[in-house]
């Protein structure tokens, strides 16, 4: 066989089902190997961008690697932003790129470009293969590094004359990475100390992160959470990692969290982070993040740990092995109803606080009057009870208001664009999400900005068969830029104003095959949406909403969870 | 405050850039470095001088240690550790002034690597401080051309290594 055949049965020998990717010169000899037969599906997307977001979609939604496939120099540079949107989420990735011929390597070739050099700052790790004999040591290799330690990125750049050259292939059992040893256990006297710090706490709270889906420790977080009676927050990152209907779960923090939230985490005396990075979405001014808090930070990166806020009790290994040590513990030594004030304070605030939007129809008649809060709690009332729908998202407004209004209660289900915000990403990730759950029902909320980076993979949705509903939160204007400009420069709206009908989001739909609706009042949503979500194919539903509508409350950047700015006018309580 | 670490990595290709990338994504200006082989072959070692505070040194250890090819980082801590430097200074030396910086060399034990008509090359090794004192005494009389190789150390033979191993260093 050649090194192209070897890649492949690499990936089978890793228990790859699924990879994404556009086929170009440089790694045609791998699509050859493809044509000649691979148990590996591959599914061709439009765009290598999209390729990448669906590989991670894939892997969010599933729990394993996810690979990506291009071809050298543009082809391998469209792949950049996948790459560093799993870099900053933390998902594991195999992108496979073929590279020109060896001898051409450094001559600016046609299609060459220095990949691996490009991406060092947001790889785990990459290799270049020079000999072909390396192929299967670097894949197994690759796919060790990306899922062990902190899951994220790896890159593996193939000449094409490597892929032609013959091989006896032979895959190996272990890897020899000498300079790669992520934590195995974490320290029982550190576990002993976290457990201690939390009995002590008068207000403790759990702080939780993605890395908990990563280890596949959603129960036993969960388990902790019951075991010393603790108030839970999710990141952003972690939403669905907690189930979000249970009595513990109180909000998620950060720029746009609910008030309630955010005081409960500001006003905890013990933090847990578990596998959170106190990014700066989430603490906003740092002196002012949980003031006098002893915090407790357990994560599997030991960089993480004091990086931002020091940790006054640090440990460092494996979500789920120390997450039970600590819930033996935690369930010896916490005092049955010690939490029991500070929930109560915390439910109070809840009252108190909920969220707020303007209920009342708008008087112009010139614009939509559907409200876009309204449309996320339209979504979540005709899909609540359902343990089917995988939710992904774009970034801006609408994913944020996709965070306050979707509720999820299972783990994989709400898969979003956290640290990079990479507009473009939820179309994408919503194929690869379906590639991964066939029998889900995956919903992509995405804004108009967002949906018209990546709209093209509507083609591989519908000719892979792998249908999903896309509802576009349409307020013609990159929503989220329009709030900033609006709150913080006065008003000057600049460059934001897309239009909410060029193009025709429905037309558009159609012209991919798929089905396309538009929705202008609340009857009309609610059956687009019915009709979408219950139709088995790939559907675009057009809400045309208020672009006048912030989304509160918000933390302006930099400020305090205390500055925070909430919604002002007639203040109609809705949830 | 000035730290110099030690960093051991897989004498591979791309190594050395992985390094330094990721001392320029997170911010940290190294001041000198150094690198080569070690006692085995596939083995490098990186000096590095970076200024920064406690709190970010433990951060670059940790940064370091996520690196595939990092072997071990160690802190080459004074008192604990040798420095050298080696550096050649091209300097002006008309006959009149010969004397003077020939003395002046004898005392650093500046080797006299080359002689012309109208300057001398020294070779000086030595602690990096050496150096230092060694260009500002000859700086006066016209330093031409100056170039070190960025210091490299090693800790001392009387105590054993001090490294951090990338698990567990918090307790």
């Amino acid at each position: 066989m050649n090194g192209a055949d070897a890649v492949l049965r690499s990936l089978e020998a890793e228990g790859v089902e699924m990879m994404f990717g556009l086929p170009g010169g440089a790694i045609l000899p791998l699509y050859d190997a493809m044509a000649r037969g691979t148990t590996v599906r591959h599914v061709l997307a439009r765009h290598e961008q999209g390729a990448g977001h669906m590989a991670e979609g894939y892997a969010r939604a599933s729990g394993r690697v996810g690979v990506a496939v291009a071809t050298s120099g543009p082809g391998a540079t469209n792949l950049v932003t996948p790459i560093a949107d799993a870099w900053m989420d933390s998902t594991p990735l195999v992108c496979i790129t073929g590279q020109v011929k060896s001898f051409l390597i450094g001559t600016d070739a046609f299609q060459e470009c220095d990949i691996t050099g490009i991406t060092i700052p947001i790889v785990k790790h990459s290799w270049l293969v020079q000999d072909v004999n390396e192929i299967p040591h670097v894949m197994k290799a690759a796919f060790h590094v990306a899922s062990t330690g902190r899951c994220g990125p790896v890159l593996v750049d193939i000449p094409r004359d490597v892929q032609e050259a013959e091989i006896d292939f032979v895959y190996p059992d272990e890897v020899n990475l000498p300079g790669w040893k992520p934590p195995r256990r974490g320290h029982p006297r550190q576990i002993k100390a976290a457990a201690q710090s939390i009995a002590e706490a008068e207000r403790p709270i759990l702080y939780v992160g993605g890395g908990v889906l990563n280890a596949h420790a959603t129960d036993e977080v969960l388990a902790l959470a019951e075991a010393g009676n603790l108030p839970v927050v999710t990141t952003l990152m972690a939403k669905s990692g907690f189930p979000e209907s249970h009595e513990l779960h109180v909000g998620w923090p950060g720029m746009h969290g609910p008030k309630w939230s955010n005081w409960a985490l500001n006003k905890a005396d013990v933090v847990v982070a578990v596998g959170a990075r106190f990014d700066d979405r989430v603490t906003g001014k740092l002196s002012a993040f949980a003031p006098g808090a002893t915090i407790v930070h357990l994560d599997i990166d030991a960089a993480e740990i004091s990086k931002i806020r020091h940790a006054d009790v640090p440990v460092v290994g494996p979500l789920k092995q120390i997450l039970a040590d600590l819930t033996k513990l935690v369930a010896d030594e916490v005092l049955p109803g010690r939490t029991d004030a500070w929930l109560q304070q915390i439910a109070e605030w809840r009252e108190q606080y909920p969220l707020r939007y303007s209920a009342e129809p708008n008087p112009a008649g010139t614009v939509p009057m559907l409200k876009p809060q309204r449309v996320l709690q339209m979504l979540q009332s005709l899909t609540a009870g359902r343990d089917d729908i995988v939710w992904t998202t774009g970034v801006g407004q609408h994913q944020m208001w996709a965070m306050q209004y979707v509720l999820c209660d299972r783990p994989r289900t709400f898969i979003t664009s956290g640290g990079l915000g990479t507009m473009g990403y939820g179309l994408p990730a919503a194929v690869g999400a379906k590639a991964a759950r066939p029998d889900a029902t995956v919903i992509c909320i995405d804004g108009d900005g967002c949906f018209q980076m990546t709209c093209q993979e509507l083609a591989t949705a519908a000719l892979e068969d792998l249908p999903i509903v896309v509802l576009i939160v349409n307020n013609g204007y990159l929503g989220m830029v329009r709030q900033w400009q609006d709150m913080f420069s006065e008003g000057r709206f600049s460059q934001v104003n897309l239009t909410h009908s060029l193009p025709d989001y429905a037309a558009l739909a159609r012209a991919y095959g798929a089905l396309g609706f538009t929705a202008e009042n609340e009857e009309e949503l609610e059956e687009a949406l019915t009709t979408a979500i219950a139709s088995g194919r790939t559907c675009v539903v057009d809400a045309r909403v208020d672009p006048r509508e912030h989304c509160f409350p918000m933390i302006p950047a930099g400020a305090a969870a205390v500055d925070v700015v909430e919604f002002q006018e007639t203040e109609v309580p809705v949830v | 405050m000035k730290h110099t670490i030690s960093v051991l990595v897989e004498n591979k290709p791309g190594a050395l850039t992985r390094v330094t990338s990721m001392f320029a994504r997170r911010g940290y200006n190294i001041e000198s470095l150094a690198v080569g082989e070690t006692e085995r072959h596939d083995v490098s070692r990186i000096t590095l001088r970076v200024d920064c505070e406690t709190h970010s040194l433990e951060q670059i250890e940790k940064q370091l240690n996520k690196l595939v090819n990092v072997l071990r980082v160690t802190e080459l801590a004074p008192g604990e550790s040798l420095e050298r430097e080696l550096a050649l200074l091209k300097v002006s030396a008309p006959p009149s002034a010969r004397a003077e910086l020939m003395a002046l060399g004898e005392v650093f034990n500046a080797r006299i690597a080359d002689l012309g008509p109208d300057s001398i090359v020294f070779e000086l090794t030595g602690s990096p401080e050496d150096v230092d004192s060694f260009e500002e005494l000859v700086r006066p009389h016209g330093l031409q051309e100056l170039v070190r190789t960025g210091r490299i150390g090693l800790t001392r033979a009387t105590r054993a290594p001090r490294g951090n191993a990338p698990q567990q260093v918090l307790a």
